[in-house]
């Protein structure tokens, strides 16, 4: 069939006349599409991209938290006292986890429990039980190994104190959630807290970390506390006190060491004490820091201050006979006395012997303001802000309410409570050239300047020059005698306040310091209720502190002051200091 | 003519270009992976010290240190009688 073909330009359908709403209506059509799509993009693009960017980058973005760590406390000399290493804890959904008998067995394997425990917390109602709760890293990965359903892990830090109930007051404890509770570790948790950071990463499929999108936070890491504290010497102190302890069956007790020249704590043992890494069962005696948080009458180891103050006031003289005969002095209608009649003594012998009548009428001789003021400035009755939790100031009334007894009993340590720090400090006075610097808990880089004057220093040299006649035979004190060195200290034999009377208890005390020379260590000691037999400070609390500061200043490497031969121990008894 | 050619190799750089920029945030991606690694071993290693630290001390805490001294090897404090003093050399 042959056709006819006609070009297309001449086809004679282009001269066909259209009817015009036909090229209209798709003009129409085809433009409300284009409407509808530009509209559409913008709707998407303008309005809703907040929306559809967040579920894009939810598909492979996470945030990822980075836990920071607590920091280290360390001793002065970097011996790690406490440090966090991670743990993870086991739970469970119990009703996710529906355990056959065979894996319930091996997880109790693993965990070292008893099946029927596990089985016991599995059966739980609640939606979330700890099967075990912080298990060496290890462990926990050989139960992850058991792919076991609906049991999770969950990582947690623990705290661990190498040192145990050598240091346990001192250092405190951190409770569950790594924050401190107790002691140093509540008085820094600032500082040795760290706090946790988060970062946003891109996730590939096999949930690897391909891209640091940004971080959010960043970590901040718990800053090392360095302690001022010597472990060494924290360790003869709490070692011997705890032997003195079960020799004089004592309640209670606690040593401070004090570095004379830096106010730097280097030791601070209580007993009783208990494990920081194991605290079930523990009872709030044991909890108790005693050196700051109790308070006792320090008896006659506040005589040297009354002394000094009678020597800076021009009172007294180093050598001013007392006549303390007939050993009774009554003042209002109180009688105080001395259990041994002394006769005249110097000054100096008041402090020697111990003589409570030398004490009082060196006190009378002065105005309570005059001597409130240098109880006061002791740093007495108020707290030392150490930022230690329940740190007390002890107690002392104002000037205006004491009756002249009350002068005169405190003059020797009665009727005026202080810590056991309190004490050591005070006793810094007489140890430096009667300048108190303040104490310190954190290890200094330099010793502190000249801190508060008290007493001029002539005086201060003086005292020195009488607590040394103390513990030489003819004193109260022949025990705290060392081997090599100078020693100066002073004794405190009190009666417990028990309901506001004077109980047949004691609390035996010697503070003192060595080498008398150039005082470098002071060392407080504090027994409390020795009962067996033996109660005096001379004899209960002298004996530790001489083990204490002897070791302490080998372990330091003081020079010794004095020729070192073995001790003469006199065969009499020593003086026996009035109460 | 010379357009065409001109276009050929118009595409061919942004080819090229395109596939580097594909490439560089491949290798970045990978060493990221990398630094990753290495930093989760500094902090295993980090923990691990920590532990070493833990146990270094609980090796020589004072209390097991005098324990071996006095029960193991015998030792004791000498007699006061029986210890020399050093005097420092002056000048050293």
């Amino acid at each position: 069939m042959a056709q006819k073909s006609i070009k297309f330009s001449r086809s004679p359908l282009l001269s066909e006349r259209l009817p015009p709403w036909r090229q209209r209506l798709v003009l129409v059509v085809l433009l409300s599409a284009f409407v509808t799509l530009i509209a559409r993009s913008l709707y998407l693009q303008g309005f809703n991209n907040e929306f559809l960017g967040d579920k894009g980058r939810a598909r492979f973005e996470r945030v990822l938290d980075i836990s920071a760590t607590r920091g280290r406390i360390t001793d002065r000399h970097g011996d790690v006292l406490a440090v966090s290493t991670p743990v993870r804890s086991i739970w469970a959904i119990p009703e996710d986890a529906q355990l056959a008998p065979a894996q319930a067995r091996s997880l109790a394997a693993l965990l070292d429990m008893d099946v029927r425990e596990i089985n016991r917390k599995l059966a739980s109602e609640r939606e979330f039980v700890y099967v075990k709760r912080q298990l060496p890293p290890e462990l926990a990965d050989r139960v992850t190994a058991l792919q076991l359903p609906g049991i999770h892990q969950k990582n947690e830090y623990r705290r661990y104190y190498p040192a145990g109930e050598v240091m346990a007051h001192m250092l405190g404890f951190t409770g569950v959630e790594d924050a401190g509770q107790e002691g140093i570790e509540l008085t820094f948790n600032e500082q040795l807290s760290g706090k946790a950071g988060s970062r946003r990463v891109i996730k590939d499929r096999r949930g690897n970390v391909v891209e640091d999108v940004e971080s959010i936070h960043p970590p901040l890491e718990g800053k090392d506390i360095v302690l001022a504290m010597d472990s060494k010497v924290q360790y003869l102190a709490y070692s011997h006190l705890k032997h003195a302890l079960e020799e004089h069956r004592a309640k209670a007790g606690g040593v401070v060491v004090l570095d004379a020249r830096s106010g730097e704590i280097l030791a601070l043992a209580n007993l009783p004490t208990y494990n920081p890494n194991n605290r079930v069962k523990l009872i709030g005696a044991q909890l108790r820091n005693r050196a700051l948080t109790d308070t006792f009458e320090p008896g006659s180891t506040l005589k040297p201050f009354t002394v000094a103050l009678a020597l800076e006031k021009g009172k007294v003289r180093f050598n001013t006979p007392i006549q303390t005969a007939p050993g009774r002095m009554t003042i209002g209608t109180a009688t105080i006395s001395d259990a041994h009649m002394h006769g005249v003594l110097t000054v100096a012998q008041v402090i020697q012997k111990s003589s409570n009548i030398g004490a009082a009428k060196i006190a009378l001789s002065m105005t309570p303001d005059e001597m409130w003021t240098m109880f006061d400035g002791m740093g007495f009755g108020a707290p030392l802000k150490l930022g230690f939790p329940g740190e007390v100031g002890g107690r002392l009334r104002p000037a205006k309410s004491w009756r002249p007894i009350e002068q005169a009993t405190m003059a020797y340590g009665h009727g005026i409570s202080v810590t056991l720090i309190q004490l050591a400090r005070a006793y810094q006075a007489f140890a430096r050239d009667g300048d108190l610097v303040p104490i310190s808990l954190a290890r200094l880089d330099a010793p502190p300047a000249n801190g508060k004057q008290v007493f001029s220093a002539q005086t201060a040299q003086e005292v020195r020059a009488m607590l040394e006649m103390a513990v030489l035979p003819g004193g109260t004190a022949p025990k705290a005698q060392i081997a090599g060195y100078r020693v100066a200290g002073k004794t405190g034999t009190a009666h417990k306040l028990e309901g506001g009377a004077y109980a047949n208890k004691y609390v035996a005390a010697f503070v003192g310091f060595a080498p008398a020379s150039e005082p470098r260590l002071i060392v407080a000691v504090m027994i409390d209720e020795p009962s067996n037999g033996k109660y005096y400070g001379g004899d209960v609390a002298a004996p530790v502190f001489a083990q204490v500061m002897a070791g302490s200043l080998r372990t330091l490497g003081v020079a010794p002051d004095a020729p070192l031969k073995p001790l003469v121990m006199t065969s009499v008894e020593p003086v026996r200091e009035e109460m | 003519m010379t357009v065409a050619r001109l276009n050929l190799i118009l595409v061919m750089i942004a080819l090229a270009c395109a596939l580097s920029a594909v490439s560089a945030n491949h290798r970045a991606r990978k060493l990221y992976t990398e630094l990753e690694a290495v930093q989760k071993r500094m902090r295993d290693l980090e923990v691990e010290w920590g532990q070493l630290q833990l146990e270094q001390s609980t090796l020589a805490a004072h209390v097991r240190v005098e324990k071996a001294a006095r029960e193991k090897l015998g030792m004791k404090p000498p007699a006061p009688g029986r210890i020399i003093s050093v005097d420092p050399v002056p000048g050293n």
